[in-house]
């Protein structure tokens, strides 16, 4: 068990040292991984923050409810009590008819023209807040149909098409980015497979005594695998890299962006448990790739 | 033909044909006793190497069976197959030696493969380097040998896992006269200690300084078995487990 532990490490650290003797050519393999790698990992931080931002749009959503001309300010009140027992609201506030007549003849410029009229044609209105469970489209919706069923409920004001066709959009992204995201990572295994394939035939001559010495399939293959494991783990390693300094170099001008729109909305990176996620996904894709070449090629190298 | 009661290797009407038709063994049966020395001798094509490449389970035969040790070549499986030539010593024309890998490398590649400890390689390869007379040259490149030290150093490579059969084609192909001897005298050493080894030849004057048993191929057919030395038991504890020796003292 020893030795075998022993020898594994041996390899492992064997093939380091092989790879750095090749530096320009190992290089430019990890470099082309590290770019396939670091495109989809880049797409993925701009989804997530981008999924943020709406999750804050989401929670800033209201519902205006006017109620019937007919209800009086009492029976907005009542209603509020109700309202104010459920539990799919966050928070619900009564403006009542005169205070809102007050308010629009203040600020809307007709002033003149609204003493005109005999009567406040402007209703009493409740403004609800959704609870943050209640704050998706479709629990908007429910909650719209059920407060537009009351009696006392004239007008229910909902628009939540924009946030429903950018949540569309940023799902179809989303799924863009996953698909960009395999096929990348397909282009990395045949990169890395397409290497592996290359010193296969380059180390023909001792794989065929390896063999004769009574070398297994597997003994054959470790140097391999361990080779595509360092490539991927350098792609890997890359990969985080690009997407820190993109995130770093855009992380000042969206800050600024965002505060012009009075948010306080910051662009987050991978973190260091998407960046592990990275390295480990790299160096399995590497590993993947060459236990593919290395299964399939060196089971046609027999000893003549 | 030596008779034993279990012979290290036994061919039972065998028979090769490759892909392309051509007959390269003809119902070949022959015995080899443990502890044996046995020249192939024939012309290019006479059926040496294909007998010797069964053996090693680099091809299979078409017909008949074929056993080593009293085990069923056929049964072997091809995930068994490395199992089976760790058994074995291989000894080739153009030594198969790892360009890139020092000497002691080379001769440690059969320990590593069977995952042997750090320790015991050192051991057994310098003990090995040490048989073929070359404990000085662990460190060196096989480009920095001559042709008759790297065929010593295959020599070291194939006896290293303490085989109990050796096998070798054309080991001293590519060696001057004296060069082929003094290689022929080393195997003749590892037979001292009871080492079973066939060794296919076409150097008739090299075969007939050494009184051993000749098996003539012509055409795939066996034409004539001479038998001229006796077998020796085969006794590991004799065989690379002392320390190593100098140089001098080795040869």
């Amino acid at each position: 068990m020893t030795a075998w532990v022993s020898r594994h490490l041996q390899t492992l650290v064997g093939t380091l040292g092989r790879l750095s003797q090749q530096p320009l050519a190992s290089l430019l393999t990890v470099l082309v991984m590290g770019v396939a790698l670091a495109l989809p990992a880049c797409l993925n931080v701009l989804v997530k923050n981008a999924q943020a931002v709406s999750g804050s749009w989401e929670r800033a959503l209201d519902v205006s409810v006017y109620l019937k001309t007919a209800v009086d300010t009492d029976g907005a009140e009542r209603l509020l009590a109700r309202i104010k027992q459920r539990t799919d609201i966050k928070s619900v506030q009564l403006i009542k008819a005169d205070e809102a007549l007050k308010e629009f003849r203040e600020y809307s410029g007709f002033g003149e023209a609204l003493s005109a009229l005999s009567e406040n044609p402007l209703p009493n209105t409740l403004v609800i807040t959704p609870s943050e469970k209640t704050a998706s489209p479709a629990g908007l919706k429910a909650l719209s149909e059920e407060l537009r069923k009351m009696n006392e409920v004239d007008v229910v004001q909902l628009d939540t098409g924009w946030v429903e066709r950018y949540l569309a959009m940023l799902d179809t992204v989303r799924r863009i980015v996953m698909l960009l995201g395999m096929l990348l990572a397909l282009g990395v295994v045949v990169i890395v497979g397409n290497t592996i394939r290359l010193d296969i035939q380059n180390r023909r001559d001792e794989i065929e005594v390896t063999k004769l010495v009574g070398g297994s399939d597997a003994f054959v293959r470790r140097p391999f695998l361990y080779c595509g494991f360092w490539y991927g783990l350098g792609g890997g390693l890359l990969a985080w890299l690009v997407v820190w300094v993109t995130v770093m170099l855009l992380a000042g001008p969206v800050q600024k962006i965002a505060g012009l729109y009075g948010s306080s909305f910051k662009l987050v990176g991978l973190g260091l448990l998407g960046g592990l996620s990275l390295l480990l996904t790299g160096a399995a894709l590497g590993w993947l790739g060459s236990f593919v070449a290395a299964t399939r090629h060196l089971r046609a190298i027999e000893p003549k | 033909m030596i008779t034993t009661a279990q012979p290290m290797i036994r061919f039972q009407n065998v028979f090769k044909r490759y892909a392309n038709g051509r007959e390269a063994l003809i119902n070949l049966t022959l015995d080899v006793a443990s502890g044996e020395m046995v020249f192939l001798t024939g012309h290019s094509g006479a059926g040496k190497s294909t007998l010797l490449k069964l053996l090693a389970l680099i091809e299979r035969p078409t017909r008949g069976s074929l056993l080593v040790n009293g085990e069923n070549l056929a049964g072997i499986t091809r995930a068994k197959i490395p199992a089976y030539r760790r058994q074995l010593g291989i000894v080739f024309q153009d030594h198969k030696l790892l360009a890139d890998r020092s000497i002691f490398d080379n001769v440690a590649l059969p320990l590593v493969v069977a995952n042997t400890s750090p320790k015991e390689i050192a051991k057994r390869v310098r003990a090995a380097l040490d048989q073929v007379g070359l404990l000085q040259y662990e460190q060196a490149r096989p480009i920095e040998l001559s042709t008759g030290e790297q065929q010593r150093v295959g020599l070291a490579r194939a006896v290293v896992t303490k085989p109990a059969l050796l096998i070798a084609d054309e080991p001293t192909g590519n060696l001057d006269p004296d060069l082929s001897l003094e290689v022929m005298d080393i195997f003749r050493r590892f037979q001292g200690v009871g080492v079973t080894v066939l060794i296919a030849s076409h150097n008739v004057a090299l075969i007939e300084r050494f009184k051993v048993r000749r098996i003539h191929l012509e055409g795939g057919r066996l034409l004539d078995s001479s038998t001229e030395t006796e077998p020796v038991l085969f006794d590991p504890a004799r065989f690379l487990d002392a320390e190593p020796l100098t140089p001098t003292e080795s040869l």
